[in-house]
């Protein structure tokens, strides 16, 4: 596939940026790690302070994305990290995911799961009606089957799951 | 002869109907983990790890291990039936394993993957029988600065060997370190790094980083490349293994070599990955065949799968002797191991006796199990990959968030798995490597604290770690691996000018 034949498809997220941007990021957690130690000591007293080795790991990861940024500067081959069609569907497939572990903290896993199961098989595949059903309504039934019954493992529960006693 | 009768004991162990019934289930969930994308070793362990909390902590390692043994099984099925390696340690498998099913020759590409796995972790397995508890032994006489030495080796060797930009494997490492030192400080009983949040007091659990960073990210690049699965046909009868099973023979330096190879990477922390490469590059080398490699040759095939099975076995030999684990996959054994109050490391073959030589002969007994498992189900596996892609991936992702919310039971969990799953990704397209940040999330914390009372006991004084030979020598040698590329570059130009110069001579 060339590029000249694929304009649009082939369009996408530079990856030199996205390289740029972790490393930046990387170079921003070591601060908060070095500033996070040296102020509750990092140094000697009587011993090591517990400050003493987190410090000395986040210098290393400091001047380790400092290279990294650096190559990533100074790069000069244009590729690209993610096109925007495949941008699209990571998308499909995330945000159902996001909307899945919000559900969570609300509706408890089950109810979650059996949303997330139709939503996700009506939006990525292509399935019958029933298709979608059976299987939204299976997953968390054989879940619930394997944690709650068998392993005696207890799972987050709505209210409604809840009052059926369990 | 006192190793090999504990071994007989290990037998009586792993014996009981219960245990072997532990191993075929083991082998079977690892044969599916292997061949779905997103579940991989290092993930399908760690979403069941939870679940063998309530279990005897040997059946529970032997049933963990199995899983492990299933998963080395299962790549090879998708790389040779469909042309998409399982694993990472099954790419080299695809070169000639899918030429090979494209000319009709599945069945005998199949049989000669898992017998050349077989035979792998069979040298791993002999490997950690006699030299493990040698190691063991030694390791007795280990102090703080001793086990910080090999910490530091092992890391050392994971930035030099690397195949990644140097700077992002110690950048991983270094991720790991810091990820593990969030949370309680056990020696001072201090909280670090959790800026205010009480989420972040217990610190972040390895299990659900690892979730994170293999499971959710996997489906997210596979979704990425968008799958289209057409795959070969195969099913094995007794006519075809015994076929190429009498061919084997003739390929006994390569598989001696391979062997050799992956029991060498393997214990020093190269991984099954280099392994299955480099084994299928030296094979490639010295066949008097080279031609026909990536053309379907058996010897293709069979190079890089016994290499890294046998690397992947002996990734398990330090992870026992050491406590330090040559892999993610033992990484998150180890983790295992501890949360069973397991102290792996020396004094586990003393005290845990029973414990280790069970897991041992296991690994002896879950390899045959694995074997003839695999050679027997492969039509039935080579399905799931054509069950939907969209019916199967929400399954995996909500039996990940179940794996990372059971670990602690805590819903921020899930959360965490969400952010690393999204983490690895990144890191996987920009070639951050994640096995190291892995083994230094699991390894942290006993790293710092070897660290910690080495230089508590020579007050401050960093030459503690060149107090004696043992220890000198374990520094010294994680620096030259350290260095390994620029050394062998450099070795490689001396004797690349010796070879030019009689030409200068004539």
């Amino acid at each position: 596939m060339s590029v000249d034949a694929l304009p649009s498809a082939e369009r996408g997220l530079s990856r030199r940026l996205v390289e740029i941007v972790v490393a930046l990021a990387l170079m921003g957690l070591a601060g908060l790690v070095l500033w996070d130690s040296y102020g509750r000591g990092a140094g000697w007293e009587g011993g090591p302070q517990n400050g003493y080795f987190p410090a000395r790991v986040g210098w290393l990861l400091m001047i380790a994305a400092a290279f990294a940024l650096i190559s990533a500067v100074r790069a000069r081959r244009r590729e690209i990290f993610v096109t925007w069609e495949q941008l699209r569907q990571v998308a499909r497939v995330f945000v159902p995911l996001l909307l899945f572990v919000l559900g969570v903290a609300y509706l408890g896993i089950y109810i979650s799961s059996l949303l997330f199961m139709a939503l996700f098989m009506l939006t990525v595949g292509s399935f019958r009606l029933w298709t979608v059903a059976a299987a939204s309504v299976l997953v968390p039934l054989v879940i619930f089957w394997v944690f709650e019954i068998q392993f005696l493992v207890p799972l987050p529960k709505s209210p409604f799951v809840a009052t059926l006693g369990f | 002869m006192d190793d090999l009768q504990q071994l007989l004991l290990g037998f009586q162990v792993a014996l009981t109907w219960q245990n072997v019934a532990f191993m075929i289930v083991g082998v079977l969930l690892g044969i599916v983990v292997g061949v779905l994308p997103g579940l991989g070793g290092p993930n399908g362990v760690a979403i069941l790890l939870p679940l063998t909390f309530g279990m005897d902590p040997t059946s529970a390692i032997i049933l963990l291990s199995s899983i492990y043994w299933g998963a080395l099984f299962g790549g090879a099925i998708t790389s040779v039936l469909f042309n998409i390696p399982g694993e990472a340690w099954s790419v080299a498998t695809t070169f000639d394993g899918y030429p090979m099913a494209v000319q009709g020759r599945a069945a005998e590409a199949l049989t000669a993957a898992f017998t050349a796995s077989f035979i792998g972790a069979l040298a791993g397995v002999l490997l950690i029988t006699f030299v493990a508890p040698l190691v063991a032994k030694f390791a007795l006489r280990f102090g703080p600065a001793e086990f910080f030495g090999v910490f530091f080796l092992t890391f050392c060797s994971f930035v030099g060997m690397g195949k990644e930009n140097k700077a992002k494997i110690v950048a991983s490492l270094s991720i790991g370190f810091l990820l593990a030192a969030v949370g309680l400080d056990t020696i001072s009983g201090d909280l670090r790094m959790t800026f205010g949040q009480t989420e972040l007091m217990k610190g972040f659990d390895f299990l659900v980083v690892v979730i994170g960073l293999f499971g959710v990210s996997e489906i997210l690049l596979t979704i990425e490349e968008g799958l289209h699965f057409k795959g070969k046909r195969a099913a094995i009868d007794l006519k075809v293994v015994l076929k190429t099973w009498a061919r084997l023979p003739a390929y006994w330096a390569t598989l001696l070599r391979s062997s050799v190879v992956g029991m060498w990477m393997g214990v020093t922390p190269g991984g099954a990955i280099a392994a299955s490469f480099m084994g299928y590059g030296l094979a490639k080398r010295f066949s008097r065949r080279r031609e026909n490699f990536g053309k379907g040759e058996i010897e293709g095939v069979l190079a890089p799968e016994t290499a890294a099975h046998a690397a992947g076995t002996s990734a398990l030999l330090p992870m026992l002797a050491l406590g330090i684990p040559g892999s993610a996959t033992a990484a998150v054994l180890l983790g295992g191991l501890l949360i069973w109050g397991l102290q792996p490391g020396p004094l586990l073959f003393v005290e845990k006796k029973e414990f280790v030589w069970g897991l041992i002969a296991s690994m002896y007994l879950g390899n045959v199990a694995g074997l003839l498992i695999v050679l027997a189900t492969v039509p039935v596996f080579a399905s799931i990959m054509r069950i939907p892609f969209a019916l199967v991936a929400p399954i995996i992702l909500i039996v990940c968030a179940i794996g990372a919310y059971t670990v602690e039971g805590s819903r921020f969990d899930i959360w965490l798995m969400l952010v690393f799953g999204f983490v690895g990704y990144v890191f996987k397209k920009i070639e951050y490597p994640l096995a190291p940040l892995v083994l230094a999330l699991v390894l942290g914390d006993r790293a710092e604290d070897a660290f910690r009372q080495a230089i508590l006991g020579s007050g401050g004084d960093l030459s503690v770690f060149f107090s004696n030979g043992l220890v000198s020598t374990l520094m010294i040698l994680a620096v030259l691996l350290l260095f390994w590329g620029p050394i062998t570059d450099l070795f490689g130009r001396v004797r690349g000018r010796r070879r030019l110069d009689p030409r200068l001579a004539e």
